[in-house]
């Protein structure tokens, strides 16, 4: 504890973004990843990343409401009665949740009623609940803004790599159901591989195991074990 | 920077101070929100009812291509809106939009209620029908626009409160789905006879393919249809006569 406090007041004359505050920002998309290193949020990881468009509008939600749960919590961190610390968190959380929903209900009508459930289910995300207790509830709100941005994008960088190999292998688009949608591989003209034409790929049909969430744990398996081999300074903290 | 253990005094002051920072933002948020959006469920609703028709709209005009204010403008235009009892008698002084299927459906049997869109271009008329259902995680519903004949299907849409994206929410987001019930015949001797069978359809006259991996959405969807159109029989029978 000591260590912290001296810590905190050498911080106090560092820069409004320094490279400690970058750190912040970079870490979680590599070394302390939330869900390939941590393991948190990998549930709503595995049932939403049949599709890159939800995800990534999932990843920007989760961010928000990360960054935005995190900065309110270091605020108030200091008046929070111990005993009932979880239920102010959650109270918090689930605040910026429905703000969050109402918000998108309002601006973004198709992808709202595309999202529903899952908006809600950002309340139960364990990544947000475990960055208030691991680093807001001791550090200051700027801080904890970013460390929050931090982990929202590191959520976000394994959805969107999960649901790009998911829906290009099971569904053979990309982007599907926003404005952008690319038809990747599929069997008539308006796919970029036709496979009924193609003579590489004209063995190829669409593999429906990818759509079923166990593909994305497949998937998330493979991830953190080419992480690892990349990086084995991370098999020593498992 | 520890938390103290504090009296029971301050924790409740705390909670309530809390609870009414949270209530309070929420309600004003909702305020702020509000007519946004209802104004967007509205054209929502309505493009989805006018999307069954789409291939007759008239002009190449296509629906999603649509501004709001043009779906609202055809809306009023082009559809009647009838609400029916459940023995097929036209109820006066009711508008379509205003039926809440998901409230007539708790109401008992007798009491229910039926939004009728019907959508007239020069050439014909086609009676949009509205079904609601369960899927697998929430209710379904959706919306079928038939022919002139009174058994061709023209165009339906599908839309869903909590089925999985990429597996039960297909039957939305995948045009093929209800692209698919095109054409199809709805009646056999006067039974709601359309459905769709998982593995691939059988009877091409009524039958569609059903979604690997969403075998519950898909037969909410067959029960849905079977039972929706079902309480539409005494009208259509009473027009076709």
């Amino acid at each position: 504890m000591a260590e912290i406090l001296e810590k905190v007041k050498i911080e106090e004359k560092e820069p409004f973004f320094g490279p400690k505050e970058k750190k912040l920002l970079l870490d979680p998309l590599m070394d302390i990843n939330p869900i390939t290193v941590q393991i948190l949020g990998v549930c709503s990881a595995l049932a939403i990343t049949s599709l890159v468009y939800p995800s990534i509008v999932m990843a920007i939600s989760v961010t928000l409401v990360t960054a935005f749960s995190n900065f309110f919590t270091s605020l108030v961190r200091e008046y929070i009665p111990k005993q009932v610390r979880m239920i102010v968190q959650l109270v918090i959380i689930a605040t910026l949740v429905t703000i969050v929903e109402l918000g998108l209900k309002a601006l973004n009508f198709p992808i709202w009623k595309q999202l529903s459930v899952y908006i809600g289910l950002i309340i139960t995300n364990c990544i947000v609940m475990g960055r208030l207790e691991a680093y807001a509830m001791a550090n200051k709100p700027w801080r904890s803004f970013l460390d929050g941005i931090g982990n929202g994008l590191g959520y976000g960088a394994i959805l969107v790599i999960v649901a790009i190999i998911r829906e290009i292998l099971g569904k053979g688009t990309l982007f599907a159901g926003s404005p952008v949608e690319i038809k990747i591989i599929g069997n008539n003209a308006t796919y970029l591989i036709d496979t009924t034409t193609s003579t590489m790929f004209g063995w190829y049909a669409n593999n429906n195991l990818m759509v079923l969430p166990a593909a994305a744990l497949f998937i998330i398996g493979i991830l953190i074990w080419i992480h690892r081999t990349i990086n084995p300074k991370l098999v020593d903290i498992s | 920077m520890n938390l103290m253990e504090s009296s029971n005094k301050y924790i409740i002051t705390f909670i309530i101070i809390m609870t009414v920072v949270a209530a309070v933002s929420l309600a004003g948020m909702r305020e702020l929100t509000l007519s946004a959006s209802t104004k967007n469920e509205e054209i929502f609703s309505k493009r989805s009812v006018l999307l069954t028709v789409n291939d007759y709209l008239g002009k190449g005009l296509n629906v999603n291509d649509l501004s709001d204010d043009e779906v609202l403008k055809m809306f009023n235009e082009q559809v009647e809106q009838v609400v029916l009892n459940i023995n097929g008698e036209v109820v006066p002084n009711l508008l379509a939009e205003k039926i809440d299927l998901s409230v007539e459906k708790k109401k008992a049997e007798a009491d229910r209620l039926l939004p009728l869109f019907v959508f007239k271009n020069e050439k014909e008329k086609f009676y949009i029908l509205s079904v609601r259902g369960s899927g697998l995680w929430d209710e379904i519903w959706g919306n079928i626009a038939v022919k002139s004949d009174l058994n061709t299907i023209a165009g339906v849409t599908f839309d869903h409160k909590g089925e999985t994206p990429g597996l039960g929410a297909e039957i939305k987001d995948n045009p093929a789905f209800p692209g698919q019930f095109i054409g199809k015949q709805i009646f056999k001797d006067g039974e709601v006879a359309v459905l769709v069978r998982k593995g691939g359809s059988q009877d091409k006259t009524y039958e569609v393919d059903g979604i690997s991996g969403a075998t519950i959405t898909c037969d909410g969807v067959t029960e849905m249809l079977q039972r929706g159109i079902a309480y539409y029989l005494p009208y259509l029978e009473t027009i076709e006569n």
